[in-house]
Order: structure tokens, then sequence, then C-alpha cells
């Protein structure tokens, strides 16, 4: 048990190192993966300017923004990553390794998540000072409670993605493709998620941004609350049970997926 | 005793796609990659696997390294059963195959060989103390600092054989490991895989092939195998021995001939291969006959069809004698088609 705990988390060093590696190698990387999407994030903030939208709104923005990144992480640099280590070879070599594949995508996320949190920061700190955010932070405590909850359900929603394009490949790589732009909207990025409505806002907390964001901006903006779909302690309670679900959902959505893929002869087919 | 691996009937079959019948029924087209394949290894044996693309080599890697599942039968890796319990089979393994394009063009050699050591739990000073040792052993000490980007294939499959020595296995799967490498990559391959062998009695190598020299210089022994099925299993020395009272003739003829199948009816023939030979224009002609004294109704039936003989010789069996005595084609024949 101790050997094993001791190899999955080498694995996860492992498999992060190539990515915290490469950040550094690489680091042009920053003039696309952060300066640009500061760009898109500005043009939001001009909107709600010109409509003459309370002050609040430019917060909402930035911080929306920011967590774009989170999201486009998961979706492209973990829930897709089985595809590319497909292709790769690797996918293979991860398999037939004594160790668990969240390990694997633990390895991932961790890698992922210092990426993606460079251009969050970076969105989010010279977003704020360019166009003057006011903060009004109620509870620091809950407001890191929510934003680490709200990326270990993303991250766990990453995990079960991945267990389809273990499998599936490229028929998986258009689901996902898909699912990009619809989440901006449904998750409310550039707006608060209560102007879909309740109904649909409810719909759309099963996905953990919607609730995150919306938890968020109740406790760093004033008029955040206002604008916000549930309780800030309900959608705490929410994203604890959305973390628990995903995790577990994934662990066996990866196993399913696997055998299935023995069973086909479909797991370390390539150029499906 | 319990081997080191073991295969019990095992079958695998694969859909090949929707064919429709007359009742417009849509069944699926199989495909047998291994059919009732029953192997014993023993701890210790480097143990060669032969056959021609597509014979069912990398299905019988890829159910034993618990990357498949037979559709019947049993497959067992150190007394372990490779579909019920994986994860255990997985501790005993590792695998390496002949094109490999694994790693990250962002890492190093030596980075890239730690993050793989690093899914077996070693630790990382005594994994980068025999990622040195290997990468000597294997003449790539000055590459250990180059991206892997940059790698030739030869030097990038040199790569990935260290990676699957580096976590010292108790079986090792290799499949077709030196698979388009250049003469001396081969050997310097051939050489690590056989003293890694000799200098742990304990430990065991599967390896695919589809070179018969290789086989024959590496295997303690060989099971042929073709469309599935398991042809022959024995050392090299007693399968060519097999062959002994046979007379074994190679023949160079100067045309790139056709109807070949003309000389399967000579009287005397048992078994008969060829390859062309594009290049040159010529064919290389192997028979297996009965004895020597057929070999005038086999140069006759060169004469009558125009063509000259420019060499004949009278060999010793090798391996891939014999495979054409079981198959009754070269492993050329099926490599080609």
């Amino acid at each position: 048990m101790k050997t094993e705990l001791r190899t999955n988390l080498k694995a996860i060093f492992g498999r992060a190192y190539v990515r915290l590696v490469g950040a550094h190698r690489e680091p042009s990387w920053l003039a696309s993966e952060a300066l640009l999407p500061l760009l898109s994030t500005a043009s939001f903030v001009y909107v709600y300017k010109a409509l003459k939208a309370p002050e609040e709104y430019t917060g909402f923005v930035i911080l929306g923004g920011a967590m774009t990144a989170y999201w486009i992480n998961v979706l492209w640099s973990m829930a897709a990553q089985f595809y590319w280590e497909k292709e790769m070879g690797n996918l293979e070599l991860y398999l037939v390794a004594p160790i668990s594949r969240m390990a694997i995508l633990l390895g991932m996320a961790t890698g992922g998540f210092y990426l993606a949190s460079t251009r969050a920061v970076f969105v989010f700190v010279v977003g704020s000072l360019i166009f003057k955010v006011n903060f009004v932070v109620i509870s620091l405590g809950k407001l890191a409670l929510i934003f680490f909850l709200t990326q270990v359900a993303l991250y766990g929603l990453g995990m079960m993605f991945s267990s389809l394009f273990m499998l599936f490949g490229r028929e998986a790589w258009h689901t996902t493709n898909l699912f990009q732009e619809p989440i901006y909207l449904l998750s409310g990025f550039f707006f608060p998620v209560k102007s879909l409505g309740f109904t649909i806002g409810l719909l759309a907390s099963f996905i953990p941004l919607t609730l995150g964001l919306d938890g968020m901006r109740q406790l760093a903006f004033k008029g955040g609350k206002e604008s916000g779909l549930l309780n800030v302690n309900l959608e705490i309670i929410a994203l604890v049970i959305l973390s628990i679900f995903f995790l577990i959902a994934a662990h066996y959505a990866l196993k399913y997926m696997e055998n299935m893929g023995k069973k086909e002869g479909r797991l370390t087919l390539r150029w499906q | 005793m319990s081997y080191a691996i073991e295969t019990l009937d095992l079958t695998r079959t694969f859909k090949k796609g929707k064919k429709k019948n007359n009742s417009n029924s849509k069944k699926p087209e199989l495909i047998m990659a291994l059919d009732k394949v029953n192997l014993t290894i023993n701890p210790g044996e480097l143990f060669g696997v032969l056959g021609p693309n597509g014979a069912g080599k990398t299905t019988l890697i890829k159910i034993l390294s618990t990357l498949l599942l037979p559709t019947s039968g049993i497959g067992l890796v150190d007394g372990i059963d490779v579909a019920k319990y994986p994860e255990k089979v997985r501790k005993k393994i590792n695998m390496v195959s002949g094109g490999e394009h694994s790693g990250y063009g962002i890492l190093t050699v030596r980075e890239n060989l730690w993050m793989f050591s690093q899914l077996y739990g070693m630790q990382t000073k005594v994994a980068l103390q025999r990622i040195d040792e290997l990468m000597k052993l294997l003449g790539m000490q000055e590459y250990a600092r180059l991206k892997i980007s940059k790698l030739s294939t030869g030097m990038r499959q040199k790569m990935n054989i260290i990676r699957g020595f580096v976590c010292d296995p108790q079986i090792l799967f290799l499949d077709e490991p030196t698979l388009g490498l250049d003469v001396q990559i081969s050997r310097e391959v051939r050489k690590l895989i056989k003293s890694w062998v000799k200098e742990k009695k304990e430990k065991t190598v599967l390896l695919t092939t589809h070179y018969m020299a290789e086989a024959d210089e590496l295997c303690d022994r060989v099971a042929i195998i073709d469309n599935g099925k398991v042809l022959a299993c024995d050392s090299p020395s007693n399968l060519k021995t097999s062959l002994k009272q046979d007379a074994v003739f190679h023949i160079e003829v100067n045309l790139m001939l056709d109807n070949l199948d003309r000389f399967k009816v000579v009287p005397g023939v048992k078994k008969f291969a060829y390859e062309h030979k594009p290049h040159t224009g010529r064919t290389d002609l192997k028979f297996i006959l009965e004895n020597d004294s057929y070999i005038s109704a086999v140069t006759g039936e060169i004469s009558n069809n125009g063509s000259e003989i420019l060499s004949l010789s009278k060999a010793e069996p090798t391996l891939e004698d014999v495979f054409v005595s079981l198959c009754g084609k070269g492993l050329e024949d099926e490599n080609r088609a």
C-alpha cells in the first residue's frame, strides 16, 4: 500500500515535470497564452463600459477572463491529453506501468495547473490594474475555499472526459470542441449566470465553473451578492458534492473505458 | 515450478467490419489474430516468437502486457492471470516496441528516461545511475542532454530499449526491438539483451521478431507462429535439426520469374519459397527437397523456363528454412504481401 502510494506520487511528479520544464524551456507560450486572452477579456470590459453597466461588472469580466485559463487547460490539456498520448505512443507505456491512471492525469493536472495559473494570474492582475477593479472581499477564507473546490471539481470533470479520449480518440475530440464555447455562455464567464434565469443557471451548475464563478463574484465584489444565483454556503456544499462526484465518476469511467478498450482492441489503436 | 509466462488456448479475434449476409442482418467479420495458443516460457529464458507481419506476435504481447483482453483462453505472467489481475502483472513487466515514438520532445534523453522510471517508483538517484550505465553500454552518453526531438530513429530506439531495462523488470516484452535499425545498432541492441539475460538469471525476455537471424542468435527457444497459430516451438538448433534429413537448396536465377507455383509440383519438392530482387532483376529460390537426387528436376524446370542459374548451393538448414518448411512460404513473401 505504502509502496503503491509512493509509486503513484512519483508518477504524478514525473508527469508534471514534463509541463513544468516545458513551460520554462519555451517561454514563448506566455505571449499567446497570457497576453492575447487579456485582449479578448478587455473587449468585454469595454462593452460594459460603453453600456454604462455597474462598476462591479468590470471585476466580473476580469475574474471570468482569468478563469477561462483553467477551463481551456482542463478541456484541452487534460481531457484531450490521452488522445495526444495515444498518438505519440506514450499511452500504452502509461497503461503498462504499475500506476493508477488517475496518477497520470493528476500529473498532467499539476503541470497544467501551473501553466493555467500563470495565465490566470496575468489576466487577473494586469486586467485589475489596467481597469482599476475595486475588490470588496467579504471572506477571504471562503473565497479561497470556493476557488479550491472549483478546481478540484473541474479537474475531476476533466479526468472523466479523458476516459472518452482513452477510447474514442478523434470522435471525442469533436465532442470536446463542442463543449468549449457553450460553457463560456452557460457558466457565465463574462456575466452573472443569474441573467440566464434561475432554472438554466441551476442546470448549468453541474459545470463546476458556474458555481465557482458565481460564488467568487459574490465574495469579492460589491454588488456581487445581488447578482448571485444561490447562497454562497449552498454553493460551497454543491461544489463539495460535485468534487466528490466527478472524482469518483472519473475513477469508474476510466476503469470502464479502459476495460472496454481492452475488449475491443481500441486502447492503443492510433489514427482512429 | 511456475512458468514465467504461460498461455492456455489463448485466442483473440478482432472485428474486421460489418458485412451484410443474405438475410440482411449485419454480422461482423472476424479476424483470428491468435488461435488457441499454448506456450510455456521458463524463468530466465530468452524466448522468441517468430512470424511474418500479421502473424499475431504483437497481439500476443499486448495480451500478456495487459493492454488487450483475450477473447478466450488464459494468459499467465508469473502465474498471475493477465485478464483478472492486470495490476499485479504490471509490477513485474515492462515493454518496448520497435518503431516506438514515445517520450516528450521538450525533454532531454536523460530526462525522458528518468520520467518513465518514475512510473515504476524508482528513486531518482538509482534511476539516474542506471540510465547513465545503460546509455554508456549503448554508446549514448553524448546524447544524454540532447532533446529527443533531435535524435535519429536509431538513437531513439536505443533510448526506448534503455527505457525497458531501466526499471529492471522481472519479465521484459520486446516487440520487434530492432525493427528498421541499421546493422550496427541492431547488433548493439542484441548484445544488451543477451547480456542482461545472461547476467540476471531470473529475468525473462519474450521477444517477437520477423528477423530469423535475430531469433537464431538470441533465443533459447523459438515459437514459430503464423495466422495466429503456433506451428512449432523448440530451440533454434532442434528446429533446424528437424530438417536435417531434407535437402535445402538456395538457387539464384537471372530473371524475375513469374508463375512460380509450378515449382511446387516438381517431383521431390517438399516446400518452396522465393524472393524477387527488383534492384538486380534476379530471383532467389529456396527449395526443401526430399533428398539431393531431386535437384536435377528442379534445375531442369528452371532451364525450361529460359532462365539461367547464377548460383546454386546446398545449405545447412536455417530458421528461415524451418519457416518455409512449416508454412510453405518465406517470411519475405508474407511481408511483401
